[in-house]
C-alpha cells in the first residue's frame, strides 16, 4: 500500500515509474528530456520525488515505519518491542507471512490466487512427519518427497485454472477444501485417531535439516534461521520479477494476457508455473515449521493463505493482476507481524490487531485502485 | 525469449531461383466461422518478398480474422496456410513469430500497465549471461527501444514510463517499430493508421515501403484506400468475410478501390437519399454529388 503523500500522482502527470523492480534499478534521471527535446517528445518527464515515491513498495515502507513507531513510542509496549526478545517475537510471526508473500505476489502479478497455499504449509509438514514415523527414511528424503507432493499440487492447481479458465479463486479454493479434509483424514487414519504428528525417534539427516531450516542463530532469545530463508526468497522473487525473461511473462501475463500471447508470451504455462511457485513456497515453510519442533499438525496454515493475500496487496499487488512489488509483498509480511504481535505487547485485547489489518487492506486496496487509473488517465 | 536478433540478418531472399517465384506467406481457400458468423469464406491472399498487400474492406469485413489465421492465433476452419509454399499449420503466434512473422494487432498489441522498453521485448527478450543464468539485458532493451522509437519521430526520455500513459498513436508506434525491428520476413500490420492523426500515419506508410524496400513481405489492412493505393502492389478488397476482388497495382486505380470499396450501387442510393432529404439545402445537396461522383468512380 501506499501512504499519502507526495508519492501520490497527481492528476495529468504522464510518467510512471517501473513496478516491482528492485533497488538496483534507481531510474537514471539524467536521461530526462531538457526544455531542448524536439517536438516528437511527446513524453512528459516525472520529478524524481515524484517517480521514486510511486514505487509500489515506498508506500508500505513508510506504513511499516509508521506501524514500527507506534509501539516504539507506546509506554506500554516500547521497553519489549524494542528489545531482542521483541524484534524475534514479530519477525517469528512475520517470516511465515513472508516467505508465502512473495510467491503469492508474484501470483498475483500474473493474475491469479492461490487459496491452496495456507493449508499446503500443513500438508506439507505433515506428510515429512508421516514419512518419518511409518518409515524411518532418511529425513531428507521424506523432505524431497514432500516437496514432489507439493510440486504435484502445484500443477495441478495452474493446468486446471489455464485449461478449464476457470476462476482461480474457485478451482484453488477446491484444491483447500481438499487438502483440509485429506490431511485432516488420512493423518486420523493413520495416526491413532490423532491430528498431531509427532517424530520421536528422528530418522538419519534429522540434525542437519533442522539447523538448516528450523534452527536458530544468536544468543536467547534466538532469531530463527527461517529469517535467512524469508530474505533470500524475496531478493530471488525480486530478481525474477525485474531482471528475467519470465518476470516480463509474468507482468504480461496479468496485465493483458491476450496481447502478451498475440507476441508469443507463453501465458499458460508462465501461471502454472507462479502455481509451481506458491506450492514449493508452502513446502519451505512446512519444512521450516516441521524441522523447528519435529512436529506437524493437521490443518496448520489453515487460514493463513489470507494473510498471504493481505501481504501482497498491502505491498502495493493490484488485486487484478499486471502490477505490483515483491519487496512490498514481503513488507506488507512484515506489517502484519508487527501488527498482530504488537497488540500483544501493547496489551490491547488480540481482536485489535485483526481491525488493523483490516484498515490497512482496505487502504492498500484504494491506493493501487487509484495508482492504476492514474497510469490508464493518460490514454486518449 | 533467448533471441537477439539482429533486424537485418534474417531477411533472406527465397533460397534457389528467383525471389519472386513463391510468395511468402499465402493463404489458400481459408474459411473461418464463429458459429453462425462467416468471418471468413474461401479467400485467398498472398505477398511476397519486396511487396505490399493490401486487404482492404469495411468493419467486420473480416480483416482482423484473417490476419488472424495467418499469424497463428487461431487456425483456418478450411483451407490452408503456406509459408515459402509449404502448408503449415501454427500452433500458436509464438511459432508464427519463429518463421518470421510479425503481427502489429489492431488491438491488444501492447500490455498498458507495462513500461514501453518491456513491451517493446515481449515475448523476445534479449539477454545476457551470468554464468548458466540468463538475465534481461535491461541497458541495450532501453537503448534499443529508444533509437528504434525515434526512428518512428517518437522521443522516449524515460523508459520506464507505462505503455497505458501513452497516446493511441504512440502506442501503436511501439507495437510497429516492435515488429518492424523483429520483422523477419512478413510484416502483418491490422489497421496500423486508424488512430493515428496525418503525421503519424504517414511515418507509419513511410515504414511500410522502407520495409518492402528491404525485401520484406507486408501485409497492410486498412479500411482507407487512399493510405493503400500509394504503397500497394497488390489489393484484396474482403466485403462481409467474402474476396471481392483481387488486384494488382496495375489493373486498378485509386478512384476504382475507392468506388469498390464503398459499393457503387450502395453509394449511389445514399446520394439519392440525401438528394430526397434536402433538395434545398446546398451542405447537403453537395454531399450528395460527392457521393454520386464517388460511386461513379471520379474523384
Ligand atoms: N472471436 C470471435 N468470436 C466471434 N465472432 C467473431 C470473433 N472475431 C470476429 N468475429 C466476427 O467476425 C466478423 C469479422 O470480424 P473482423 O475479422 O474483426 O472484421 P474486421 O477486422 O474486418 O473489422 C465480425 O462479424 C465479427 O463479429
Ligand atoms: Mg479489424
Amino acid at each position: 500500500m501506499q501512504l499519502p503523500g507526495p508519492g501520490i500522482p497527481g492528476p495529468g502527470s504522464a510518467s510512471s515509474e517501473e513496478a516491482g523492480d528492485c533497488a538496483m534499478d534507481v531510474p537514471n534521471t539524467t536521461k530526462q528530456a531538457g526544455p531542448t527535446s524536439g517536438r516528437g517528445d511527446r513524453v512528459v518527464a516525472a520529478r524524481t520525488v515524484t517517480r521514486i515515491f510511486r514505487r509500489p513498495e515506498v508506500g508500505a515502507a513508510l506504513a511499516a515505519l509508521a506501524i514500527f513507531l507506534i509501539f516504539a513510542v507506546n509506554p506500554v509496549s516500547s521497553p519489549l518491542w524494542l528489545s531482542q526478545a521483541g524484534f524475534v517475537g514479530w519477525l517469528t510471526q512475520a517470516w511465515q507471512f513472508g516467505i508465502m508473500a512473495v510467491p503469492v505476489g508474484l501470483l498475483m502479478i500474473g493474475g491469479e490466487f492461490d487459496l491452496s497455499a495456507g493449508v499446503l504449509t500443513g500438508a506439507t509438514a505433515i506428510m515429512i512427519g508421516l514419512l518419518a514415523n511409518e518409515f524411518g527414511w532418511n529425513i531428507w528424503l521424506c523432505i524431497a518427497l514432500s516437496g514432489v507432493f507439493a510440486v504435484l499440487v502445484g500443477l495441478f492447481n495452474g493446468f486446471l485454472v489455464v485449461k478449464t479458465k476457470l476462476p482461480s479463486f474457485i478451482v484453488t479454493l477446491a484444491t483447500f477444501f481438499v487438502l483440509r479434509g485429506t490431511s485432516v483424514g488420512l493423518v486420523e487414519a493413520i495416526n491413532a485417531n490423532s491430528t498431531v504428528v509427532t517424530v520421536l525417534n528422528p530418522p538419519a539427516g534429522t540434525d542437519l535439516a533442522k539447523a538448516i531450516f528450523g534452527g536458530s542463530v544468536g544468543s536467547q532469545p534466538a532469531f530463527p534461521v527461517a529469517l535467512f530463508w524469508w530474505l533470500g526468497v524475496t531478493i530471488l522473487g525480486m530478481v525474477i520479477l525485474s531482471r528475467t525473461t519470465v518476470g516480463n511473462w509474468i507482468f504480461a501475463a496479468g496485465g493483458e494476457p491476450n496481447a502478451a500471447r498475440n507476441v508469443g508470451v507463453p501465458v499458460g504455462a508462465t501461471k502454472i508455473l507462479l502455481f509451481v511457485g506458491t506450492a514449493l513456497g508452502a513446502w519451505l515453510v512446512g519444512t521450516i515449521q516441521f524441522t523447528a519442533g519435529l512436529s506437524a499438525v493437521s490443518e496448520q496454515g489453515v487460514g493463513y493463505e489470507l494473510y498471504y493475500i493481505v501481504a501482497a496487496v498491502v505491498g502495493g499487488c493490484l488485486l487484478t493482476g499486471g502490477y505490483g512489488s515483491v519487496l512490498g509483498a514481503s513488507i506488507g509480511a512484515a506489517i502484519i507481524g508487527m501488527a498482530l504481535q504488537g497488540v500483544i505487547y501493547a496489551r490491547w485485547p488480540s481482536q485489535w490487531g485483526f481491525a488493523f489489518l483490516g484498515i490497512l487492506l482496505l487502504f492498500g486496496v484504494i491506493v493501487n485502485a487509484v495508482t492504476f487509473r492514474q497510469a490508464q488517465r493518460a490514454r486518449r | 525469449m533467448t533471441g537477439n536478433p539482429a533486424p537485418n540478418a534474417s531477411v533472406q531472399e527465397a533460397p534457389g531461383g528467383s525471389p519472386r517465384a513463391v510468395p511468402l506467406l499465402e493463404a489458400r481457400h481459408v474459411s473461418k466461422y464463429f458459429g453462425s458468423v462467416i468471418a471468413l469464406r474461401d479467400v485467398s491472399l498472398e505477398v511476397r518478398a519486396g511487396e505490399v498487400t493490401c486487404v482492404l474492406g469495411d468493419n467486420g469485413a473480416g480483416k482482423s480474422s484473417l490476419i488472424k489465421t495467418l499469424s497463428g492465433v487461431f487456425p483456418p476452419d478450411e483451407g490452408e496456410i503456406l509459408v515459402d509454399g509449404n502448408p503449415i499449420h501454427f500452433s500458436g503466434p509464438r511459432e508464427a513469430r519463429a518463421h518470421g512473422i510479425a503481427t502489429v494487432f489492431q488491438d491488444l498489441a501492447t500490455v498498458p500497465m507495462m513500461s514501453v522498453w518491456r513491451n517493446f521485448f515481449l515475448g523476445q527478450e534479449p539477454t545476457r549471461s551470468f554464468g548458466p543464468i540468463r538475465f534481461l539485458d535491461q541497458g541495450r532493451a532501453k537503448d534499443v527501444m529508444k533509437v528504434e522509437m525515434a526512428k518512428m519521430g517518437i522521443n522516449v526520455s524515460d523508459p520506464n514510463q507505462y505503455v497505458g500513459t501513452l497516446s493511441g498513436g504512440e502506442r501503436q508506434a511501439v507495437a510497429i517499430s516492435r515488429a518492424v525491428y523483429f520483422g523477419a520476413r512478413v510484416l502483418i500490420l491490422d489497421e496500423p493508421t486508424s488512430a493515428l492523426g496525418v503525421r503519424q500515419s504517414g511515418i507509419v506508410l513511410k515504414y511500410v515501403l522502407q520495409a518492402r524496400d528491404m525485401g520484406r513481405g507486408v501485409i497492410l489492412i486498412t479500411h482507407n484506400p487512399h493510405h493503400a493505393y500509394p504503397v500497394g502492389d497488390r489489393f484484396v478488397l474482403l466485403k462481409l468475410g467474402r474476396v471481392m476482388g483481387s488486384y494488382t497495382k496495375d489493373q486498378i486505380n485509386v478512384a476504382e478501390l475507392t468506388q469498390m470499396m464503398a459499393g457503387g450501387e450502395e453509394l449511389a442510393q445514399l446520394s439519392h437519399e440525401l438528394q430526397r432529404l434536402g433538395p434545398d439545402q446546398p451542405a447537403i445537396r453537395e454531399a450528395a454529388q460527392e457521393l454520386a461522383q464517388d460511386a461513379a468512380g471520379e474523384i
